[in-house]
């Protein structure tokens, strides 16, 4: 096989595992624009939020040191402790629950039966207050996320693949991240366990009756309360998930919060109302992308990925403006 | 009617049986509107209506288009709160609830607009009626073996007796959206059928049907009331199918009650003829 064609599957490769972590995030947004036809713009700043909330809470931070300290001239910063990492997740997972809570007795709660650029705005505002937020309890600084994901080359796959060149051809075998591997298994248990629960339980049912029809579902006696903080909370653990894996890649730092704009483009291109959107959609974005980049960025100048998805975005816009999966919009006259 | 069948029906009668009623004996007071008046800013849709529903009875609300049937239907479920008058359910006055909790008290309902899951399956939207029924929290849920799965397959089995008496088993995986309409109604009631509720609220089931579906629907609403004793309250616009299949009939109009009592003492009643027939109000 020639030196080439191996580089492009390599490419290809590394955009499925980009693509993966796009879809992680996207995903957030699916369940909560399914559910109660929000766009949730805090998504990234919620995935931020919980890496934060993740490694404070395993180094043993003191949330609101800086303020504390301010207030009463002490210099605490650390309890001394730190906690296991599966302990820490589900600590985080509360945290974000109780987060679900909040949001819908303080937000939701007030804007029902609002225009929907309404509870846009709110979330736009519900973002810049979580990453407020999130600085006070547990400070700006970069943070390195490690709850012992695997990382580096695979090494098993690179010498499976290193006879594939040819002799001499400088071709060492594929590479691929094993975090992104780990990212790609986690996604995958994901979406299957998301999906199962919909199908398969009380709650999963009337999450897809509430998207539905809202004066149905409270018919049946769902309570549409109940079901925003439980699709709020699943949002946030869909969040954690995207942090976690974001935040071991590239650390906790605040630009973790911009990879929701990423997202945007792939829901143009999956449809907002689709799961398996998102998934495809991601993927399609981070393939695209690489190879893109790969093939004509050199002849550009280079620094397509930063611009690519969005003008993928907009030829769907102009062609397929419900996306790949996405209800399709019939208007009657 | 074949062994086959009534044997089925003899399964559901014991499934599709009330609860919270139980204390109630057929013929008493099941629910009471009590002098209920509800306006929407200045628009007056019912004034001072009062009446009652007896367990066990098909009663029906009828008047003409813009009379306050489908309002009166939404006070006793709760989609609207009436700003005067009471509603009695069970002897017991009801507090004013959100319709999530009046469908845990044991009401159920269909709509005039068919309010179906559209992008859920025949089964599933049937399921979602069972929603009352279940108790499961999300983290059994979530774990799944043990008590979430025993409590989905019990009520996947009321779900099934229900496809089975309203005969559409060749539709259960279809989503409902897809459909034609008359099925669509049968769907919707199957979906309130499975709430095995005390009072069921039909709003116009047979409306936009031929005169064919009309009879299945005018049967299936019948066999229920016979079969399951359900109390079932109704809106309908086709005055055979009322006079036929209602025990006793309110008359609306304008917002008003102009008569009530048994189909015979209504169709003779004056007011409710000028109504019908347009005799000017003056």
């Amino acid at each position: 096989m020639s030196a080439n064609f191996l580089y492009t599957i390599e490419v290809i490769l590394n955009g499925l595992m980009a693509g993966v972590m796009y879809s992680l995030v996207a995903l957030g947004f699916v369940l909560i624009f399914k559910a109660s036809g929000i766009f949730n713009y805090a998504q990234g700043v919620m995935a931020l939020f919980a890496a934060m909330t993740l490694v404070g809470i395993q180094q043993g931070q003191v949330p609101f040191a800086h303020l504390i300290n301010a207030a009463f001239g002490t210099k605490i910063h650390h309890f001394g402790w730190t906690v296991p990492a599966l302990m820490a997740i589900l600590l985080t997972l509360v945290v974000m629950i109780l987060f679900a809570i909040l949001v819908e007795r303080i937000v939701l709660k007030h804007l029902v039966n609002q225009e929907p650029i309404i509870l846009f705005m709110a979330t736009i505002g519900l973002a810049y207050f979580m990453e407020g937020m999130g600085d006070l309890m547990w400070g700006s600084e970069l943070k390195t996320l490690d709850i012992g994901l695997p990382s580096g080359g695979s090494l098993w796959l690179e010498e499976a693949t290193v006879g594939w060149g040819a002799e001499g051809s400088g071709f060492y075998g594929l590479f691929i991240d094993k975090l992104d591997i780990v990212a790609t298994g986690v996604a995958l248990a994901l979406v299957i366990s998301l999906t199962l629960f919909s199908q398969y339980t009380k709650t999963g049912r009337a999450l897809r009756a509430v998207a539905d029809d809202h004066q149905a579902a409270l018919s049946v006696g769902i309570s549409l309360r109940k079901i925003w903080v439980i699709v709020w909370a699943i949002a946030g653990f869909v969040a954690m998930v995207a942090g976690i894996m974001w935040g071991a890649k590239s650390g906790v730092q605040f630009s973790l919060s911009l990879i929701a704009l990423k997202a945007l483009p792939v829901l143009i291109l999956g449809g907002f109302t689709s799961i398996p959107g998102a998934i495809i959609g991601g993927l399609i974005i981070g393939v695209g992308e690489k190879l893109f980049e790969f093939s004509i960025g050199p002849m550009i100048g280079g620094a397509t990925e930063n611009w690519f998805a969005y003008v993928l975005a907009l030829v769907f816009l102009i062609f397929r403006p419900q996306g790949l999966f996405g209800d399709k919009i019939i208007e009657r006259v | 009617m074949t062994t086959t069948q009534s044997n089925s029906a003899q399964v559901s009668k014991s499934v599709i049986s009330g609860r919270a009623s139980a204390a109630i004996q057929p013929g008493e007071e099941l629910l009471r509107v009590e002098n209920v008046s509800l306006a929407f800013g200045g628009v007056k849709a019912l004034t001072d209506i009062s009446f009652d529903i007896k367990k066990g009875e098909v009663r029906a609300i009828i008047g003409p288009n813009g009379a306050g049937k489908s309002s009166m239907l939404n006070v006793i479920n709760g989609f609207y709160h009436p700003q005067e008058g009471e509603v009695w359910f069970c002897g017991k006055k009801r507090r004013s609830l959100k319709p999530h909790q009046i469908a845990h008290q044991g009401i159920a309902r269909t709509f005039q607009n068919i309010a179906l899951f559209k992008g859920m399956s025949t089964l599933d939207n049937i399921m979602t009626g069972r929603f009352t029924h279940m108790r499961t929290n999300l983290l059994m849920q979530a774990i799944w073996r043990g008590a979430a799965e025993r409590e989905e397959i019990e009520n996947r089995q009321v779900a099934e007796e229900i496809i089975d008496f309203l005969e559409i088993q060749a539709i259960r995986k279809t989503p409902v959206g897809r459909l034609p309409y008359g099925l669509q109604k049968r769907v919707e009631l199957g979906r309130a059928l499975a709430a095995q509720p005390d009072l069921l609220l039909l709003d116009e089931p047979m409306a936009g049907m031929n005169i064919e579906e009309k009879e299945d629907m005018s049967r299936f609403i019948l066999d229920v009331n016979d079969e399951f004793g359900t109390t079932i309250a109704l809106i309908e616009h086709d005055m055979g199918v009322v006079m036929d299949i209602s025990d006793r009939v309110v008359v609306l109009d304008y917002g008003k009650k102009i008569g009530d009592g048994t189909p015979t003492e209504v169709r003779s009643n004056q007011a409710v003829v000028d109504a019908y027939l347009g005799v000017a109000h003056d």
